[in-house]
């Protein structure tokens, strides 16, 4: 079943399908069906680290407690492509791009390159 | 307590005593050179155009500024400390040692927040983006703006390249891609950088970090595509960096490249 990593992913994911507020015993469903067998305990504990980090919130009035997605997945994905592509000039010493965007002169140079090389 | 007095100045008698003269000239020439190394020598640094041939040189001389400067207004404050207060000591090292601690703290909130915010990403990535199924410690995001990158984390340290990338770049010039972000990742550049982002942090009204933060963010750049250029060819590199940089996607291209030591990375490709 991989790392901690893929099966908090396969956990979201199965969150993020699902309509309404689940279960750790819905999610086990959803995974059965894709084939992971895997304890109701170890699913527990990987939706209470989720919790931690802010991406699942849980009604335990409840019970069994049920979890919702804190944000949907593509509000998930605009934030990480907004701190990889925002303008923020703090970015840089998080992460390194390849290759911002590229001016018109400086784009001219290297077609200059490309068609020299031809 | 007049034999304490006494005592103690027979002990002054028998030291070394350095003349008040040669502490206050000591003090001028720390402070000169601080000041040499705040203003002239990194903006005369940042306007030559020799760094672009020679990017490792350069780097190494940002640092040696960076740290020689701050060294030198560490030396040159206890100092002038010293030559206007000499019977406290304590009391003379106080703008010394509050300028060292303004720095030190600053660096440490830098690391803090950087910190932060990459565990924040990384617990992002964990959950919005699969492993490649080929290449070891890179991870794919469905996005279709073509982008890669590397998030230095020490073992945890991870390739992010966007199904957009994937979809326009060859073989090659993806091989061009990942050779670039390895070397940022094995050189830690990310340790330079967050060094300079320190200091501009710390000394916001100075304009001079904030150039010393950019020159240094080039020209680690350079090395990196020297890293890849010795796995592909120019060309290879520069169609890669065209894909990316002047995709046409919207959404792409939000940071623009324009001053001269970007564009000098461009250039020494033609060259």
């Amino acid at each position: 079943m991989g790392t901690l990593g893929e099966l908090e992913r396969a956990v979201m994911d199965a969150i993020w399908d699902a309509e309404t507020p689940v279960t750790a015993y819905d999610v086990k469903e959803q995974l059965d069906a894709e084939g992971r067998a895997l304890a109701v305990t170890t699913l527990l504990t990987v939706l209470s680290r989720l919790e931690k980090k802010g991406f699942v919130a849980s009604d335990r009035s409840a019970r069994p407690h049920r979890y919702t997605a804190v944000a949907s997945r593509a509000d998930h994905v605009a934030e990480l492509m907004h701190s990889v592509l925002g303008d923020a000039g703090d970015r840089t010493a998080v992460l390194e791009r390849f290759v911002g965007g590229v001016s018109p002169e400086d784009a001219a140079v290297l077609r200059q390159l490309l068609s020299g090389a031809a | 307590m007049a034999l304490l007095s006494a005592v103690s100045d027979e002990a002054l008698v028998g030291a070394l005593v350095i003349p008040h003269g040669v502490i206050v000239a000591a003090a001028i020439f720390l402070g000169t050179a601080a000041i040499a190394l705040a203003w002239p020598v990194p903006v005369a640094l940042s306007r030559a155009s020799w760094p672009m041939r020679m990017p490792v040189i350069a780097l190494l001389l940002w640092q040696a500024i960076g740290l020689a400067g701050g060294l030198s207004m560490i030396g040159a404050l206890a100092l002038a400390g010293y030559s206007v207060a000499p019977r406290h000591p304590w009391v003379a090292l106080i703008p010394a040692a509050a300028f060292t601690v303004y720095l030190l703290a600053h660096l440490a909130v830098t690391v803090v927040q950087v910190t932060r915010q990459r565990h924040r990403h990384l617990a992002l990535l964990d959950l919005l983006t699969s492993p490649h199924p080929t290449r070891a410690r890179t991870r794919v995001i469905d996005d279709a703006v073509p982008v890669a990158y590397c998030l230095p984390h020490g073992a945890r340290s991870v390739t992010v390249l966007s199904q957009g990338l994937l979809d326009r770049l060859d073989a090659d010039e993806l091989v061009a891609v990942i050779a670039h972000e390895r070397a940022h990742v094995e050189q830690r550049h990310d340790l330079l950088l967050l060094a300079f982002r320190a200091w501009r942090s710390a000394l916001p009204w100075f304009p001079i970090a904030a150039r010393a933060e950019a020159e240094v963010a080039a020209l680690v750049e350079m090395l990196a595509d020297d890293h890849a250029r010795r796995e592909v060819r120019d060309e290879v590199l520069a169609r890669a960096i065209l894909a990316v940089g002047a995709s046409g996607v919207p959404g792409a291209e939000r940071v623009v490249s324009g001053s001269t030591r970007v564009s000098d990375r461009f250039r020494r490709l033609a060259a």
